[in-house]
């Protein structure tokens, strides 16, 4: 009997595949290459000027992937290119990294103290729904650097997002968790790192992949109004305002896709800190 | 031992009247409404929709104040006149209508948190004790994982043992079973029963449920419509150790008309009052 079901279960018993295996397997990563390729293969062929005596409206105007490619090779050695994508990253990131250092603090503190409500809440909203890029020419009167001005739009672009998350998510902890903890006999300072925290976290990488996204807009726009700023490459946005004003449309769409491989860098490495800090949201 | 366990958690409630937003909306929840439940007793609240159970649940647990009389543990004031708001403690542990585990730690570590910030145990011990503790509930395999992952009655029984490992005197229970369909509610009444007989803890049962109410309850009180005072208390003198030979006994048959024709009368007040649930 048990021979029997040994030997039934050789043949069931799947080979143990690799990691890589199993993600090449993925029916979703299949879909997802199909639409990119399925993308580019459109855009090749609607480019390819003209059809019956008339060009694709929109997409015939634009040159096609392979002109793209092939202009994307020379700017491939430009040390310009790098340094853009490096210095549009690096503000990213640190405008980025100060919202949430503020931001987080700020709208924990918004959540659970009334008298900071009152006082602050009023001002944040008055500031709120004023755009970064409207506080442009104001930031670069404040502050003694190009650079500086920058980083503070960008740090604006991503800080009030990240603040009504977490204000948000703060505040709509169910009761019934912070009456059990008391109940269990927690203190204030309990009640905040063991279930105001955690119970904020999803709210708080909600506010950063949205922050993130915005931060990737603020900057190039900063980027392309302030001029790029004194160092070498200037950033992704002046590089493609650059591009438009003295080079071919073709490397400006190089410069839109490299901001698009970037930003999308950007939010997968949120999502995955996301998912490590929050093992109990990778059910199943 | 058991004589010291059995001889703690007697709940007075002496002339309770719980007014919401005096000041404004005003609505009395509760009217000078009197229960006493003896230490160890397993006293079953039922009543109409909105009718102020839950109220009585948080005057005693400390979530909310009361308007006027007080409310007894032991024969210590937990609220009063003096004292609006009792002081919520580990002494009354509260097992909620929608399930509170905290999502973001594992059934283990929700078990072994009130001994923790308490400061009673150390982790690893308070963890330890935990395993031990689901493991006598039956829940030894599954302590590794989140609630999220559990089915709800494993997770409603998970935050029972969190409740009982804080040697409460009196566990709250406010419709804890409430959504769950009738096979799994017969296997959460037979593992409460398990733990009441094992503990004796005095046990303070909201539901809606009749049969639930007098499977489980020594006594059941029958509360009125808002606002609520005790209309009838059933005593039910079923024998323990009790078990689903119970639920066919005529004995059982005829306790559940009696407590449904209390009840019902209070429901069609209700109903034509047109009240809604209030909390």
């Amino acid at each position: 009997m048990a021979d029997v079901a040994q030997s039934t279960n050789v043949g069931t018993v799947p080979v143990k595949r690799s990691k890589l295996m199993k993600k090449l397997q993925n029916k979703s990563l299949w879909r997802g290459v199909v639409a990119l390729v399925g993308f580019v293969l459109f855009w090749e062929v609607c480019s390819q000027k003209l059809y019956m005596g008339v060009d694709v409206p929109w997409i015939g105007k634009i040159p096609p992937p392979t002109e793209v490619y092939d202009e994307w090779k020379k700017i491939f050695f430009w040390p310009g290119y790098w340094e853009s994508f490096y210095l549009s990253t690096a503000r990213v990131f640190a405008g980025f990294a100060m919202a949430q250092l503020i931001g987080i603090p700020f709208g924990l503190l918004l959540a659970i103290n009334r008298y900071f409500r009152d006082i602050f809440f009023p001002p944040f909203e008055v500031l709120r729904p004023i755009p970064p890029l409207a506080w442009v020419p104001a930031s670069i009167v404040f502050w003694p650097t190009t650079e500086m001005s920058i980083a503070f739009v960008t740090f604006l672009g991503a800080f009030f997002t990240i603040v009504i998350n977490v204000l948000g998510g703060a505040r709509n902890i169910d009761v019934q968790y912070l009456r059990a903890a008391k109940s269990m006999g927690a203190t204030q300072w309990d009640l905040f790192t063991k279930v105001i925290l955690p119970g904020t976290l999803p709210s708080i990488f909600t506010g950063a992949a949205v922050g993130m996204g915005i931060t990737w807009e603020v900057v190039l726009a900063g980027e392309m109004l302030s001029g790029g700023g004194q160092q070498g490459g200037g950033g992704l946005g002046f590089f493609i305002w650059s591009s438009y004003m003295g080079g071919t449309v073709a490397q400006v769409i190089v410069g839109m896709i490299s901001i698009g491989i970037a930003g999308y860098l950007s939010s997968s490495f949120i999502r995955y800190i996301g998912v490590v800090s929050m093992p109990w949201r990778r059910l199943f | 031992m058991s004589d010291s366990v059995n001889s703690r958690g007697a709940i007075s409630i002496r002339n309770l009247t719980k007014i919401y937003d005096p000041d404004g909306v005003n609505v009395m929840a509760v009217d000078n409404c009197s229960l006493e439940i003896a230490a160890g007793e397993v006293c079953m609240i039922v009543g109409p929709s909105g009718c102020g159970k839950t109220t009585l649940l948080n005057g005693i647990a400390g979530f909310h104040s009361v308007t006027e009389g007080e409310i007894y543990l032991d024969d210590e004031l937990l609220c009063g006149p003096s004292k609006p708001k009792a002081e919520q403690g580990a002494d009354r542990m509260v097992v909620f209508q929608h399930g509170a585990l905290f999502p973001w730690k594992t059934l283990a570590e929700n078990v072994a948190y009130g001994p923790m910030v308490q400061g009673v145990l150390k982790k690893n011990e308070a963890l330890e004790k935990a395993g031990h503790m689901l493991a006598e509930a039956g829940l030894g395999d599954v302590g590794h994982k989140y609630p999220g992952e559990v089915s709800s009655g494993m997770a409603r029984r998970a935050e029972i043992v969190r409740a009982l490992i804080n040697d409460p005197k009196v566990l709250l229970l406010d419709e804890p079973y409430r959504a769950m369909d009738s096979l799994t509610k017969s296997i959460m009444h037979e593992a409460l029963l398990e733990v009441y007989d094992r503990t004796k803890v005095t046990i303070f049962f909201i539901t809606h449920d009749l049969e639930e109410a007098i499977f489980l309850g020594d006594r059941v009180a029958i509360m009125t419509t808002r606002p609520a005072t005790i209309k009838k208390i059933v005593d039910v003198k079923i024998p323990r150790p009790r078990s689903y030979e119970t639920l066919s006994s005529e004995e059982f048959r005829k306790l559940v008309d009696e407590t449904k024709e209390a009840v019902h009368e209070e429901a069609i007040k209700a109903f034509e009052a047109g009240e809604r649930e209030l909390a």
